[in-house]
């Protein structure tokens, strides 16, 4: 819930290239930083460290690409939605891409609650990080999915345990070498196997691409693309851009 | 192929913090070279984190970038694992900014900012495929240079640096791209001729121009190889840092890094005089930015940056002229996007500082660090660091009543005529700055961080023979024992091993330097990172070399050695640093010259430099605001007031050199 919020705005952006090296927390201290750069207008919380109000979607691990990242953030004022993309992204490291922008509905879950599928297009090389055959996927995938369960080995604070993994799997792929029917976007040289997957995120339960190669078999990956980000809710599909938000700002509130 | 970045990103993927490596911060330059254009090399031989803040780097980088002749790139060290990575997978140092070979570059500049980051400088030289020892390098080697306090004594590197660059570097890296362009629309033949002609450069030190002679272990005389190259090398200094306003596009990381905000520079040199630094002999005279330009400089970084926090840096901060007003101004100029916080790193020891501190960290006030450096007032004569104890507590306590509840305090230990007394002094010091705490909150808690002392180059404490490993020690433990039953004092130390291997090398000659290559062939890089020091592989190499590291370290120097850096000069006499050591023996403090009249160091002098401080009136403060109330002892000795100057007594290669006391 938004307690006290005045002009909550969802953003979607793309993180492509060289900047997939950098971490979820580094991405979200140079968008806060562009917000200042740009001079938006930013709520920031009470209290003894004010904080800018911007919340972040489910967290990419560095190294990963995505088409379709979302972050949650307040204004005290109301912004110009249209120019917004290109006004923040001009002050992004490059491959930062902010792709749309709408104005949130006050009582708008969290994005982190709300996303309950992302999409996957994931590289799969052995585990010497050699491309893996395509055969060796396409038996693996097959089996993966006529199973019941399917182990994954998660290490957490220093724990290790053991997590079925197999209810989150929705959908399994993968595609030839080169020839990439229905792959939107190539991200890695052209030798290896694409896999792309769909996930259901359940809070704490979620599984990464990488865990979903090692549990089918011999296999790993150190990059790939989220396509999509999905909320779903009373049966409908919903793009977060267009799940809780509102056509455009108003021009006046009372509060 | 110029750019290894397919080749290096695979590497990425398995190393810590690869955003190190991919460059593309704001301010970052687009690199365009070309046939007629001489490209830099801009390295800093530690992390990315520790080396990108560095203002000296970035400035060069953006002077050589605005000229048509030059093009610059970054590189910082790798870390361990994508050392490691790349010589496995046969790949060079390269840059991030474009990601080109290291070894593509047409000079590679190293900053010498401390003496423990040498080995470093031999892994990186060596990594961008380039041999480490100067005589190994031929004409299509790119020419390596280093820059930096440390270059000032550069004779540890002297066999690995083909030139150094003694002083600040602004205006001297051009003349250095005339002569290395030159070179190569010659063809690039002949290194020995170009090495000579950078020699002929004010403020370029070209070691292989010169020859040490020995007289068993002492240096017997420097000798110029060539007529035309000077017997001594003279540092190089701006006159007016109005002239320079930069960085003018302060880079922002997109990874956090040390001093991770808005720098700006506003003065450069200090002659508060205290002995034991290093940092406030070789950068004088003082030379304020006004401060007109100091605001534009802040309001236009921070709003390219995005920065909420502004550092307006120097030697000690507090000291400049109108210091208060031009930080209510700062504050006053903000418009409220959640604020921005000022910060003034090296805080003088009194309650004026306390003022300004609370005036700028409304919001955020989390500690306040002081460095009296000696635990007593005898011992703080001796250094010159004129602070008084009530100085201190009243600094403290106008802290801890406006709101701080933590203190970090800074100490030396190991310095000229410390006894025990002094040592215990420090915890004494920190007990009580408790107490103080303590009328104000129960939660008062006071850091206090000792390193040992480490005698360098230039300073009037050059002579003073580095107290040993087991001394250091045992002084650090005498502190321990004491301060144990007080919880609310925190007690940090560097350790003395590697204090021990930085005083190798910080008075070290021409022959330290196979030490330096020893332990970095053992693999001793990252010498500054505890986990990776060990001063048993140090002392293995100098058995190997058979050099007795305590004849560098732990020994006095006496009135008339030749030391090895006698034939680099910046500006301070060698006769004023000897009676400036005889007046710390006496226990006589020296003000300071900005405000009172002047005691002829040299440097004004010799180089035709003058002040450049705004207001003629001392800040008002303590003791060591005003520098008048030094009645306890802190008189100036008289024999110190008219120095006599004869350049020519003071020519240090000749037998007698510079010792006229």
């Amino acid at each position: 819930m938004r307690g006290g919020a005045q002009f909550p705005v969802r953003l979607q952006y793309s993180k492509r290239g060289k900047v997939r090296f950098l971490g979820h927390r580094d991405v979200a201290r140079n968008i806060e930083r562009a917000f200042r750069i740009q001079r938006f207008p930013l709520a920031f919380s009470e209290g003894f460290s004010p904080h800018p109000k911007i919340s972040f979607g489910l967290a990419l691990t560095t190294g990963f690409e995505s088409d379709d990242e979302y972050l949650d953030v307040e204004f005290v004022e109301a912004v110009d939605l249209e120019a917004l993309p290109s006004v923040l992204t001009a002050a992004l490291p490059p491959g930062i891409t902010v792709l749309g922008a709408a104005a949130l509905d006050e009582r708008a879950p969290a994005l982190q609650e709300a996303v309950t599928a992302v999409e996957w297009e994931v590289p799969v090389t052995d585990l010497d990080g050699s491309a893996a055959t395509l055969g060796a996927v396409e038996a693996a995938i097959a089996a993966a999915l006529a199973a019941e369960h399917l182990e994954c080995t998660k290490v957490r604070k220093g724990r290790t345990s053991i997590d079925d993994i197999r209810p989150v799997i929705r959908r399994l792929a993968v595609v030839e070498p080169g020839a990439a029917p229905g792959v939107t976007s190539v991200v890695a040289p052209m030798v290896m196997p694409m896999v792309t997957m769909e996930l259901a995120t359940v809070l704490g339960k979620g599984a990464k691409p990488g865990e979903v190669l090692a549990a089918i078999g011999p296999f790993t990956t150190d990059r790939g693309l989220r396509t999509h980000q999905w909320i779903e809710r009373d049966g409908m599909r919903i793009a977060p851009l267009h799940a809780d938000t509102r056509p455009r700002v108003p021009q006046a509130r009372a509060s | 192929m110029s750019d290894l970045w397919p080749r290096i990103e695979p590497l990425l993927a398995k190393v810590e913090k690869p955003a190190r490596y991919i460059g593309m911060e704001r301010g970052a330059q687009v690199p365009a070279h070309g046939p007629g254009k001489v490209a830099w090399l801009l390295l800093y031989p530690d992390t990315y984190e520790i080396g990108l803040p560095n203002q000296g780097l970035q400035i060069l980088y953006e002077i050589l970038n605005e000229r048509d002749d030059a093009v610059a790139e970054r590189s910082y060290a790798p870390w361990r694992d994508l050392d490691a990575a790349l010589r496995a997978a046969g790949l060079p140092l390269f840059s991030v900014d474009s990601h080109r070979a290291a070894g593509d570059f047409d000079l590679l500049a190293f900053n010498l900012s401390a003496e423990l980051v040498y080995t470093n400088v031999l892994n990186l030289v060596d990594l961008a495929g380039v041999p480490v020892r100067n005589e190994d390098r031929t004409n299509e080697h790119p020419i390596v240079i280093a820059g930096g306090h440390a270059a000032f004594n550069p004779e540890p590197l002297a066999e690995y640096v083909d030139a150094f660059v003694i002083g600040e570097g602004e205006e001297v890296v051009a003349e250095i791209t005339e002569v290395v362009g030159a070179w190569k629309r010659g063809g690039q033949a002949d290194r020995e001729h170009v090495l000579h002609d950078l020699a002929t450069i004010p403020g370029v030190y070209v070691p292989a121009m010169y020859d040490i002679e020995y007289d068993g272990p002492r240096i017997a005389a420097v000798v110029p190889r060539y007529p035309d190259i000077a017997d001594r090398v003279d540092k190089r200094t701006v006159a007016d840092l109005d002239e320079w306003p930069y960085p003018k596009q302060q880079l922002v990381p997109l990874i956090e890094v040390v001093h991770d905000r808005l720098n700006v520079e506003i003065f450069r040199g200090c002659t508060r005089g205290c002995r034991f630094c290093q940092a406030g002999m070789i950068t004088r005279p003082v030379r304020e930015r006004s401060a007109e330009q100091v605001r534009t400089m802040v309001e236009q970084g921070l709003r390219r940056t995005g920065y909420d926090e502004v550092a307006l840096t120097s030697l000690s901060s507090a000291d400049f002229s109108g210091i208060d007003r031009v930080v209510a101004g700062i504050v006053d100029d903000q418009d409220g996007t959640g604020g921005v916080s000022v910060s003034l790193p090296s805080l003088r020891v009194d309650a004026f500082t306390v003022g300004i501190a609370s005036e700028i960290q409304k919001v955020r006030r989390t500690g306040l660090t002081f460095a009296p450096e000696a635990g007593s007032w005898r011992l703080r004569q001796v250094i010159n660091k004129l602070v008084l104890e009530e100085d201190l507590y009243a600094a403290v306590d106008a802290a801890y009543s406006q709101g701080w509840r933590r203190m970090k305090l800074y100490f030396l230990t190991g310095l000229p005529t410390e006894v025990d007394s002094d040592t215990m002094g420090i915890a004494e010091l920190a007990k009580n700055c408790v107490q103080i705490g303590r009328r104000h909150t129960k939660q008062a808690s006071v850091t206090v961080s000792v390193g040992g002392f480490v005698p360098k180059a230039h300073t009037p404490f050059m002579w003073f023979g580095q107290n040993g490993v087991e001394e250091l020690q045992r002084k650090i433990r005498m502190l321990r024992d004491d301060l144990r039953p007080h919880r609310q004092v925190n007690l940090k130390w560097h350790d003395p091993e590697a204090t021990y291997a930085e005083g190798l090398m910080s008075r070290g000659d021409r022959r330290v330097g196979r030490v330096v290559e020893r332990v970095w062939r053992a693999g001793g890089t990252f010498q500054e990172w505890s986990e990776f020091f060990a001063l048993d592989r140090w002392l293995e190499a100098c058995a190997a070399e058979g050099i007795d590291p305590d004849w560098y370290v732990t020994r006095h120097r006496d009135e008339h050695e030749i030391l090895p850096w006698d034939h680099i000069a910046a500006g301070l006499h060698k006769d004023f640093l000897w009676q400036d050591w005889r007046a710390a023996l006496a226990e006589h403090g020296l003000p300071d010259c900005r405000w009172t009249p002047c005691y002829d160091c040299g440097v004004c002098t010799d180089y035709a430099l003058e002040h450049v401080v705004a207001s003629p009136t001392a800040p008002a403060g303590g003791s060591q605001g005003t520098g008048q109330d030094l009645s306890r002892g802190g008189e100036v000795p008289v024999t110190l007031l008219p120095t006599p100057r004869s350049r020519e007594a003071a020519k240090p290669t000749s037998a007698t050199a510079g010792v006229s006391a």
